[in-house]
């Protein structure tokens, strides 16, 4: 397993704001094909990992590789150009705006010939035949109406959207920031099927969850986070969830070979 | 330490009854048949039929009640009176559905046209090359209201606030306090004064100024909505973060908003003059307010995100029928201007009305 190389790694990356140590030396490894979970108390530091991952933080210090090419991610957009998508807590969406429009919000296919190019044209057409079907790839598409403003969407629909949105243009590596956190039973248990159904078309993911049933029915690996820093890697196989939250909240120090692992 | 005996897909022992639940994710209720609700619905989706239906009712209504005023002459006249203010209201439009306000719209329009009328009418300029100095001269003044509010990251009020004492202050200096004769204008420059002029057919006369207003509003109309630009800057002005993890460059559209804003004021400025018939620098104080008033009555929304400039266009065509109206029914200056003040007040109350999406 350790001669795989991973599709996306850190080392030694740092995050200061003011006099909080967002984030300590934090190393991290995804590998192909995986979800590995990233697990870790409030305040541990997991958000400005994932940020820093995105594009959304900038890190004082430390590496980031793409597939064993080092990467500097200044912008969100930079890493969505790279391949990585993220779907964030708080989804990204911009309410008003349709469901068409939210999935192309940055990267708007033109017209092909003169109306793109130099009257700048949208392709509403082409956008909207897109969205739908990479809704109905995932099973969302009772929404009837893809010009349908964001707003009117319901929780789970809208966590629907924003899943489409990464799934459907994320190429190497799909980032949830707890994608469960504000759905129903019925909703959590849609989304953890959309999540498999990602996986199972070989793009890797990265889970950010505090539901510990969840991340240890998902994840292939569980990164605990403590204190800034990766305490350790544990297979959700060979622990328990209480074990899990004892690393997590430094109530059980984790062997010293599990930090290889 | 590893005690735990995983099947393959274990599924939670209070998720066991989700089998037999209803397994369809997105599904819509039907919507409520009532008839607040349809006609909500409706208005929500096509915002601009209110300033649509407005127009139309106070048209019908003062054409019943005020003497003249379905006459060709009088239609003529509203829409030249609005002209400027509809141009400056579609600057406007830009700059708050960006979530923004632009205090400084009406300065630049004078300063602009000052500009315009200083270099050709005192230097000799052609007018095509001071036209075009002072078309620059208004982008670069939007753009540096852009750059105070992007860089420096002060609120848009407190920014155009400043800015509008600044540009105020240099149109006094620049002028002299003096307004360039219109007799100068048209010996030297008569094109400056473009957009007075009038095309008749069948007893209306329409000003090219009116026309390049309804181009200018298709133009903005097309950028807003045809273009990835439109959608980003309604996305910033709905939600500026979302916007930025969606990739999107919002200093850099921001910053695009103003300039270009600052760019139709000076547009504006050109059209006053012609107008007017002469370049003052102590004109359209008031074009400000009025432009703000007109993108409200135009459904646009002071939070950001939602409106249209077609909307911002009919808000300042009702105000130009509310007074022209008024005056012509006999009614005094100030209750004018109560008029005006309860058409704001009622248009951002149906604003907020249609906001509010459940209940």
């Amino acid at each position: 397993m350790t001669n795989v190389q991973p599709i996306l790694s850190a080392r030694g990356l740092m995050k200061r704001y003011g006099q909080v140590v967002a984030m300590n030396g934090a190393d991290f490894d995804l590998y192909p094909g995986e979800i590995t979970a990233v697990i870790g108390d409030n305040g541990a530091g997991k958000s400005t990992l994932i940020k820093a991952l995105s594009g959304a933080v900038v890190p004082d210090h430390g590496q980031i590789f793409l597939e064993g090419k080092e990467v500097h991610f200044k912008r969100p957009d930079d890493a969505r150009n790279a391949g990585i998508e993220t779907v964030y807590q708080n989804l990204a969406l911009s309410p008003a705006l349709s469901i068409a429009d939210n999935m192309f919000l940055g990267r708007e296919w033109r017209k092909p010939g003169l109306l793109g190019k130099v009257f700048r044209k949208m392709d509403h057409a082409r956008m909207q035949d897109f969205a739908r079907d990479k809704l109905n790839d995932l099973g969302l598409m009772t929404i009837q109406n893809i010009n349908q403003a964001v707003e009117t969407l319901s929780g789970g629909q809208r966590q629907g959207v924003a899943v489409a949105r990464a799934a459907a243009f994320g190429s190497k590596v799909i980032i949830l920031d707890e994608p469960t956190a504000a759905l129903g039973v019925k909703e959590s248990r849609r989304v953890l099927e959309l999540i498999q159904d990602v996986r199972s078309r070989g793009i890797p993911i990265i889970l950010i969850s505090h539901n510990m049933p969840h991340v240890f029915e998902l994840a292939d690996r569980i990164h605990v986070h403590r204190l800034g820093q990766r305490l350790c890697v544990i297979d959700p196989k060979k622990h328990t969830m209480s074990d899990a939250v004892a690393y997590m909240t430094g109530a059980k120090e984790p062997d010293t070979e599990l930090e290889l692992a | 330490m590893s005690t735990q005996t995983e099947p393959k897909k274990p599924l939670n022992e209070f998720e066991a009854g989700l089998d037999k639940a209803d397994k369809a994710v997105a599904s819509f209720a039907q919507d409520d048949k009532t008839l607040t609700h349809v006609l909500r619905k409706f208005l929500r989706d096509y915002p601009t039929t209110i300033p649509a239906l407005v127009l139309i009712m106070s048209v019908l209504f003062f054409g019943a009640f005020a003497n003249n005023f379905m006459t060709p002459g009088t239609l003529s006249l509203v829409l030249k009176q609005v002209t400027v203010t509809g141009i400056v209201a579609v600057a406007q439009t830009l700059i708050i559905l960006t979530a923004g306000i632009d205090l400084s719209v009406g300065a630049i329009l004078v300063l602009s046209s000052i500009i315009m009328g200083k270099l050709s009418v005192d230097l000799g300029l052609p007018p095509f090359l001071a036209i075009s100095i002072g078309l620059f001269f208004g982008g670069l003044m939007g753009w540096f209201n852009g750059i105070l509010v992007t860089v420096i990251k002060l609120p848009p009020f407190i920014v155009t606030l400043g800015t509008l004492s600044i540009f105020t202050a240099l149109k006094l200096w620049y002028s002299a306090s003096q307004s360039i004769r219109g007799s100068d204008i048209r010996e030297t420059a008569p094109s400056l004064l473009f957009f007075g002029e009038r095309i008749s057919f069948g007893g209306f006369q329409i000003t090219y100024g009116v026309v390049a207003l309804l181009v200018l509003a298709g133009l903005v109309y097309y950028m807003l909505n045809h273009t990835a630009w439109g959608r980003h800057v309604m996305a910033i002005g709905d939600d500026p973060d979302a916007a930025m993890l969606s990739g999107i460059r919002i200093n850099r559209t921001l910053v695009s908003v103003y300039a270009f804003a600052g760019l139709i004021c000076a547009f504006g400025g050109w059209a006053a003059a012609g107008r007017v018939g002469s370049i003052s620098p102590i004109g359209f104080d008031d074009v400000n307010l009025q432009s703000i008033t007109a993108v409200v009555i135009g459904g646009t929304s002071l939070f950001g995100g939602r409106g249209s400039v077609i909307g911002s266009v009919l808000g300042a065509i009702i105000v130009g029928v509310f007074t022209t109206g008024l005056s012509l029914g006999g009614v005094d200056d100030y209750w004018q201007q109560f008029a005006a003040g309860c058409l704001v007040l009622v248009a951002v109350a149906l604003d907020q009305w249609l906001r509010r999406a459940t209940k």
